[in-house]
């Protein structure tokens, strides 16, 4: 809906966001508002033509959840005070004398999560957008990259005496960039507020701008006075009534979150609390493990092959699982063949290359001659072979020298060009050896 | 109630509607504006105890959309932006403004 406040303009709620809205809710731990209706706050802006924001202000779609955290091993609640659906606005930039406005992204819907005063450094304000991200990625409404504006953070940070119960006069720093960005801030300013009260001046109420040049605030406006927004009910959309049917059929349908998974990578798949912790970073990681693992492939075998190569080489491409064309059929496909002797492992990081670019993994196995030779029958002749040429090796051996074995393992290797299976050659040579 | 309303408050409905008034405009709509105020002051007379506040003028609810994506056209974009008094690569080209975004 992009609404540049043209007559005639009718605003219709998407059902996408109620039911998105819902789902973070859910995931929040938050209680669901059966009845909500939109409010319309105003106020003149040029990246809003149509002089109000369409928002929920008296009934925000969910409200009181929360989200834990861990900081220096100690596990906390963090309290959501409420969520609510609401129109982007435009965005700005600012040249010189003039400033630009893109009304692309005007009247889109967003979520905005209100938390409760429960924070109480910078590290824990971080880990609770951490906890926050993860989580609404799991539901899979938003990809949250801060990168891309899919999550903003705004925050409010004020400072007290030991004891005291009154909180102090915050201030406020909008559209941080990025987590670290975050903490850098919160930590300026909380240093200017102790600075500023214990010299025996006072905070002013304001909203400052985080420069990471400097690593400092820097003052944008003053709000004089309480804001005047001049809140109504929205008369253009009509009223919401979200139905516990509703409800169940969304509880039914979500994905499950983070803790849940590492439960059960850990007490049914024997994983270790690392592994699944690793592995549950991010949903496309987590569904990915457990759809290879679906495929019938060892669960600890994946998480193995995601943790190391699959991670290693995401990291150097900087691409994310998504964009790769690896499979979860294929990765099983691999782990198989190499389970099951037909590739050795020296042979399944060529087919990894493979399938890293979609191959299937038998196919491009036997294209590339990278077939294990594990037949006995075939292999027999070739350890003959070696033997009989080789009868100094085998006095070695029967004087008890071990390294004989290796040299002619290795022989064999060459005879097969790296193909024979070692453990069926062992096991073989160790006959032929002890028949002599 | 009987409305009060002074000139600081008129001068600040103005300032938030971004109009600015003379004082000989001032002396002319302070009364005025009272007597607006007064007239929904009568309303207060009713008794609304236990009256749900209204907060739309339709009964009906949830009237939503489809999620579903609608591609636009550059004829359209071109149409919207040939509304504004100036632009500039696809942008509406403004005197510089202080960033007091809401969003």
């Amino acid at each position: 809906m992009l609404d540049w406040g043209y007559p005639g303009v009718l605003p219709t709620l998407n059902k996408g966001v109620v039911k998105a809205g819902i789902m973070a809710g859910l995931a929040l731990h938050a209680e669901i508002n059966p009845n909500m209706h939109f409010d319309r706050k105003n106020y003149f802006y040029p990246d809003n033509p149509k002089a109000y924001q369409i928002t929920q202000s008296e009934t925000p779609i969910a409200h009181d959840g929360w989200v834990e955290i861990e900081v220096d091993g100690k596990k906390k609640k963090i309290g959501i005070a409420e969520m609510h659906i609401e129109e982007d606005a435009g965005k700005n930039t600012h040249t010189g004398q003039y400033s630009y406005v893109d009304l692309n992204r005007q009247g889109t819907p967003l979520i905005e999560i209100v938390s409760k005063p429960d924070i109480a450094s910078p590290d824990e304000a971080v880990a609770y957008l951490e906890a926050l991200r993860q989580r609404i990625q799991f539901t899979g409404i938003s990809d949250v990259k801060m990168e891309e504006g899919s999550m903003r953070v705004d925050t409010n940070i004020s400072v007290r005496p030991y004891g005291a119960k009154e909180f102090g006069t915050k201030t406020e720093m909008k559209n941080i960039n990025s987590f670290n960005y975050v903490r850098n801030a919160l930590n300026f300013e909380q240093e200017r507020h102790q600075k500023v009260l214990l010299a025996g001046g006072q905070i002013v109420q304001e909203t400052r701008r985080y420069d990471e040049a400097t690593k400092s605030t820097i003052s944008m406006r003053t709000k004089e006075g309480s804001d005047d927004y001049r809140y109504f009910p929205e008369p253009d959309v009509p009223a919401v009534h979200v139905s516990d049917d509703w409800i169940a059929e969304i509880t039914a349908e979500m994905p499950q979150m983070p803790g849940e998974r590492r439960a059960h990578y850990v007490n049914d798949l024997g994983l270790t609390d690392y592994d699944a912790m690793v592995l549950t970073q991010t949903k496309e990681m987590s569904d990915f493990f457990e759809a290879t693992v679906a495929e019938g492939a060892d669960a600890r075998k994946v998480a193995n092959y995601l943790m190391n190569d699959v991670n290693s080489y995401l990291n150097t491409e900087h691409v994310d699982l998504p964009q790769t064309k690896l499979t979860p059929a294929n990765l099983a496909g691999m782990i198989k063949l190499i389970d099951d002797g037909t590739i050795s492992s020296k042979m399944a990081k060529k087919v990894f290359q493979g399938i890293l670019q979609g191959e299937e993994p038998a196919e491009f196995a036997k294209k590339n001659g990278l077939v294990q030779l594990s037949d006995p029958a075939q292999l027999q002749p070739i350890v003959d072979e070696i033997l009989a040429n080789n009868p100094q090796s085998i006095e070695d051996f029967k004087n008890g020298k071990d390294r004989a074995v290796g040299f002619l393992v290795g022989q064999i290797m060459k005879q097969t060009k790296g193909t024979a299976n070692p453990g069926v050659v062992n096991k073989l040579l160790m006959q032929a050896l002890n028949a002599q | 109630m009987a409305a009060n309303l002074d000139r600081e408050q008129v001068k600040h409905v103005a300032e938030l509607a971004k109009l600015s008034f003379t004082d000989a405009e001032l002396d002319k709509f302070v009364p005025q504006l009272e007597a607006i105020v007064e007239l929904f002051d009568q309303l207060e007379e009713v008794d609304t105890t236990g009256v749900a506040p209204m907060t739309t003028a339709t009964d009906e609810v949830n009237v939503m959309r489809e999620d579903v994506a609608v591609k636009s056209s550059d004829e359209l974009r071109q149409a919207l932006l040939d509304n504004a008094p100036e632009t500039e690569n696809g942008l509406i080209k403004v005197p510089a403004i202080l960033d007091g975004s809401e969003d």
